[in-house]
């Protein structure tokens, strides 16, 4: 079979923990109308202090952990933009480049960080039950609870009057100044909440490979923006935030389907970028060709029509 | 009570660029006072009200707003009791979020406490910003889950307005506010503006580039020429005073013409849209 099960079912589970990056670039480029750059050091920060909570024998606790990381990297890109003017990618890139050493130096300044010998929160959920079914098939589940809990979580907290602010400091800033809301606020909680959830994404995935890596968060915003792009093809800013955030989680899954097809196809691992740089291109783009096409379409029904209006005068 | 004192900004300071916009300007409202202020290009009519909502901090001076100290208050704490209206509609609202939430945005300036922040529209604000809405007379009140982004100019101003005034201001700042509206549109968003600036005794400045309007509304008439006031009329001798008038008074103030093409045309006809 040329996509089997197995198959699916991990680019489903790797595609939801991606899902938590592609919401947090939700949050803050969607939403918040900000570049946030810091998302690759970001990520690979959360599953380094996630690691080292985890080998400290605490998997759930990790995964706070993990989270409080993402909330303390984005408030300094937001300090940085919101005290010191500091342009956002500008920010994001700074904050980055230093996140690299500092990833570094939770995992005591070696490149890499396996998790061994203790439980992670997929090998606690496989413990529950006997059967290889659940064995195979729970991981799956805990992460879909997991996000469905985040979805509804991300969508009550935007209907507050806080996440009410802060989507108006995305869509409107002169409105939002002549509101009494403090523009400076709402974008410090808005990156802190979406790099919360990239952190939890680099803590999950942590446990789910049992290791960290100092390079695991390369080309991750990439990857992230991809899912986003191709989720909101889907909700084409509907009014309806519940729909817009669960398209970004089905936007996250399906790209990783498609890497997985890519992966039977044979594609050789040095062109894997490549590959990543094509679909999000193509997801980007194909949106744009439609309309291009139905365009042309018009021009040329349009043109044929007026030569037969001028030859029947004849 | 509003108390401009010895207002003073320049931009650029120190280049080729160098602009004095408001020089030692002063000006004193009364509660419940509505001027309506008038000037050429670059008189520092815009620059005023940003100074006054603190888009930026005078360089020199003092704003005292109702007893209280609001020089270096930050702008979104003064937006808090300082409504403001743009000429440009789109300004006022959140293109993408709905009626009601821009609503509900506009009305977290009656919020007190910070406890409420994860609080969401209760059933009874939902109420409340209904028959506000009906009173505009768009209907409005039944697309409160629309987008605004899908509003007309005229919807999204007097909308605005209503945002603006959701919560009585202290002072309600109008920058040109119908003029990039159609005729009858403005003077709909205008008689609304005119009901509830009396209805709640508000105190109002108001920019216009039409002279008649500007004697017609309000209780007094300000005019403005580089960076500072030149003429303040109110009472009888304003009652008295015809559009010819003050042109009259503005080229023997200033030494100069009105520069303003818009306001030459607007003294020519009679209507006050």
């Amino acid at each position: 079979m040329f996509i089997t099960p197995e198959i699916l079912q991990t680019a489903l589970e790797v595609g939801l923990i991606y899902s938590l990056v592609a919401l947090s670039l939700f949050l803050s480029f969607s939403i918040l109308n900000i570049c946030d750059l810091s998302t690759d050091g970001c990520y690979t920060l959360g599953c380094a202090v996630g690691a080292v909570v985890t080998m400290s024998g605490h998997p759930v606790l990790a995964l706070v952990a993990g989270m409080a990381a993402g909330v303390c990297s984005g408030f300094v890109t937001a300090f940085l933009q919101t005290r010191f003017h500091v342009q956002s990618i500008l920010a994001g890139i700074i904050v980055n480049t230093g996140l690299y050493t500092i990833n570094l130096a939770v995992m005591g300044f070696s490149s890499n960080y396996p998790i061994f010998g203790k439980p992670t929160v997929f090998s606690m959920i496989k413990g529950i039950g006997k059967s290889t079914q659940w064995k195979g098939w729970s991981p799956l589940l805990l992460l879909a609870v997991f996000l469905a809990l985040i979805c509804l979580a991300l969508r009550w907290f935007l209907s507050t009057r806080l996440g009410l602010s802060i989507r108006a400091t995305g869509d409107s800033p002169a409105m939002v100044r002549a509101s009494s809301i403090n523009p400076a606020f709402t974008i410090t909680v808005g990156l802190c909440v979406a790099n919360a959830m990239t952190g939890l994404a680099g803590a999950l995935v942590g446990q789910y490979n049992k290791t960290s890596d100092i390079n695991l968060g390369t080309g991750m915003v990439t990857i992230a923006l991809a899912s986003l792009i191709i989720g909101e093809s889907f909700s084409k800013k509907s009014q309806n935030m519940l729909w817009r955030i669960i398209s970004v989680v089905i936007g996250s899954c399906l790209y990783r389907v498609i890497i997985s097809i890519a992966l039977r196809l044979n594609v050789p691992t040095e062109a894997f970028k490549l590959v990543s740089a094509l679909i999000v291109c193509i997801a980007i783009v194909a949106p744009q060709t439609k309309e291009m096409v139905s365009f042309e379409r018009r021009k040329h029904a349009g043109m044929e029509r007026h030569v037969k209006d001028t030859e029947g005068r004849q | 009570m509003l108390e401009l004192s010895h207002i003073s900004k320049t931009f650029n300071p120190g280049t080729v660029n160098e602009k004095r916009a408001l020089c030692d300007l002063s000006l004193t409202l009364e509660d419940g006072d509505f001027a309506t202020i008038v000037g050429s290009n670059g008189a520092g009519k815009s620059t005023m009200f940003n100074a006054i909502a603190g888009s930026f901090y005078a360089d020199e001076g003092r704003i005292v707003l109702d007893g209280e100290d609001i020089t270096f208050t930050p702008e979104h704490v003064r937006s808090k009791f300082i409504g403001r209206l743009f000429q440009d509609p789109l300004m006022g609202t959140a293109p993408h979020m709905t009626i009601e939430e821009n609503l509900a945005v506009a009305y977290l300036r009656a919020s007190t406490g910070k406890h409420q922040i994860f609080s969401r529209v209760s059933r009874k604000e939902r109420e409340m910003f209904r028959e506000k809405l009906a009173l505009l007379d768009m209907g409005l009140e039944d697309r409160m889950e629309n987008p605004v982004g899908l509003l007309s100019g005229g919807q999204r101003q007097a909308l605005t307005l209503l945002m603006a005034t959701v919560v009585t201001p202290k002072l309600l700042l109008l920058d040109e506010h119908t003029a990039a509206l159609d005729p009858a549109t403005a003077a709909k968003v205008l008689d609304l503006t005119k009901s509830i600036v009396k209805e709640r005794n508000i105190t109002c400045l108001m920019v216009t580039h039409n002279m008649n309007q500007a004697l017609e509304l309000g209780n007094r008439t300000l005019m403005m020429d580089s960076g500072r006031i030149v003429f303040d009329v109110r009472g009888k001798e304003r009652e008295g005073m015809t559009v010819e008038q003050l042109l009259a008074k503005f080229a023997q103030d200033t030494g100069g013409e009105f520069n303003n093409d818009r306001i030459l045309l607007s003294t020519e006809k009679g209507d006050r849209a």
